[in-house]
């Protein structure tokens, strides 16, 4: 790959991709960005080329070498560009909650996530609770600080708070009110929100609501 | 504070048995706790609350799930024997392929354990396909490693164990010495080596294990 410096791949409402525009903006590291056309139609030949694998966003393209998977990005943005803004925990038990909590998320909004979106009856209700089960442990998890790294805005926080643009999604597709059920959470949110690099990297939850309605149709999905 | 380390496992989990190799190759005596996961102690519950899975590894009360999460935290806690690579580039690709293996080869490798006939043989090529893959990574290196076993050999062991025995239940080769020569030494390689050796789990206990899995998925098909 001929990219030199710090090339991103992405799309716009990917939140694994927004994971890194804000990694990315809080270490003040310049970079260009290479948007899909749209993702669900098709691939490009860079695309393709740098991430034969997955075929998905986002590839980080460092001097030409693609680093793939959002979570693998963060930790080596964050060993590469050390002396800017440490996103990691410094304590390795620290880190491993936050890769553990990291891992927990991923696995279950794949499935949960579609599921909400794409499901109806019984599968949809049944994800549902799954996600509010999951949330309210991740509001455990938080409990009264201001973020997942404590006072500091860390790599658990950088994971998580790109999905909080599909919130309006699922609370419409599945009708619940997160304000209600996470009211912590929800403060944390805002909390992030207030962050240039956070609101920068997040487009409009209404945005991503239309996209997802598109997205059914094209995708055939009732 | 003296360190004290407990391990949460099963006698037959292969992601118990990175976090015993990890241990092993940084010279860590810990002590082991078997669980019976139809029968889950207040133990495992307390220190795994959200997956209740093994393995769990508690360093000083302190609880680490997931066996890759548990590899990272042994190795940024105890700096000898370094199992990942320092350069950030190479640590990346480490991680992406042990993922890797976690998902897309494992799952190829639970459709040649619960399928057969034309299923089976199309099982068998996806899962030949997927080890290709992970060969290539191998490059000319003794081990993923290196010239020593590291992270992702660690992340791979399971493969040795677990395709060895799938291979005799099924009774038809996975990993080919034709098809995928570096693949074959390596795994030869992993097992040979002295921390690694002697911690298998009992084979025949894996192969009637294994087998009864397969049954019901055999059964089904029979029945249709």
């Amino acid at each position: 790959m001929e990219e030199e410096g710090v090339v991103l791949l992405e799309f716009w409402s990917s939140p694994y991709v927004m994971r890194v525009k804000i990694a990315l903006e809080e270490k003040g590291i310049q970079f260009l960005y290479k948007e899909e056309e749209n993702i669900f139609l098709g691939k490009s030949p860079l695309l393709l080329e740098a991430n034969p694998i997955y075929k998905k966003v986002p590839v980080l393209i460092h001097n030409g070498k693609p680093i793939c998977e959002s979570h693998n990005i963060l930790e080596y943005i964050d060993q590469v560009w050390k002396d800017k803004f440490p996103i990691l925990p410094h304590h390795p038990y620290e880190r491993a909650r936050s890769r553990f909590w990291i891992d927990f998320f991923d696995k279950m909004i794949y499935d949960i996530g579609r599921r909400m979106w794409a499901s109806k009856g019984e599968d949809q209700e049944d994800a549902k609770q799954e996600f509010l089960k999951s949330l309210k442990l991740l509001e455990e998890e938080l409990g009264d600080k201001p973020y997942f790294g404590g006072g500091q805005f860390g790599l658990l926080d950088i994971a998580l708070i790109p999905f909080s643009c599909r919130f309006y999604t699922y609370e419409t597709f599945c009708k619940f009110n997160l304000e209600k059920i996470c009211p912590n959470l929800m403060k944390w949110v805002n909390k992030c929100n207030e962050r240039e690099s956070v609101s920068k990297a997040l487009p409009n939850p209404y945005k991503v609501y239309d996209f997802g309605l598109e997205v059914k149709k094209m995708l055939g999905i009732e | 504070m003296a360190e004290e380390l407990k391990l949460f496992r099963t006698w037959s989990s292969p992601f118990a048995l990175r976090v015993i190799h990890a241990l092993k190759i940084k010279g860590l005596e810990y002590e082991t706790i078997f669980e019976d996961l139809s029968s889950k102690s207040a133990s495992l519950l307390q220190y795994n609350p959200v997956n209740k899975k093994v393995p769990v590894l508690v360093h000083n009360e302190k609880p680490v799930c997931e066996s890759l999460v548990i590899l990272e935290y042994i190795d940024e806690t105890w700096k000898q024997c370094p199992l990942l690579p320092r350069d950030p580039y190479e640590k990346a690709e480490a991680r992406f392929w042990a993922k890797f293996g976690d998902e897309k080869l494992l799952s190829s490798i639970w459709n040649v354990l619960i399928t057969q006939g034309k299923q089976l043989e199309e099982a068998t090529a996806e899962a030949v396909q997927n080890l290709k893959l992970i060969e290539e990574q191998l490059k000319d290196k003794k081990f993923f490693g290196g010239e020593t076993i590291g992270y992702l050999d660690i992340a791979f062991g399971w493969t040795v164990n677990l395709i060895s025995i799938l291979e005799e239940i099924i009774d038809q080769k996975l990993v080919d010495e034709e098809k995928l020569p570096l693949l074959s030494a390596w795994m030869q390689n992993f097992s040979d080596d002295p921390v690694i050796k002697d911690c298998w789990p009992p084979r025949d206990k894996m192969i009637a294990k294994y087998q009864a899995m397969r049954e019901p998925y055999l059964k089904k098909v029979v029945s249709q």
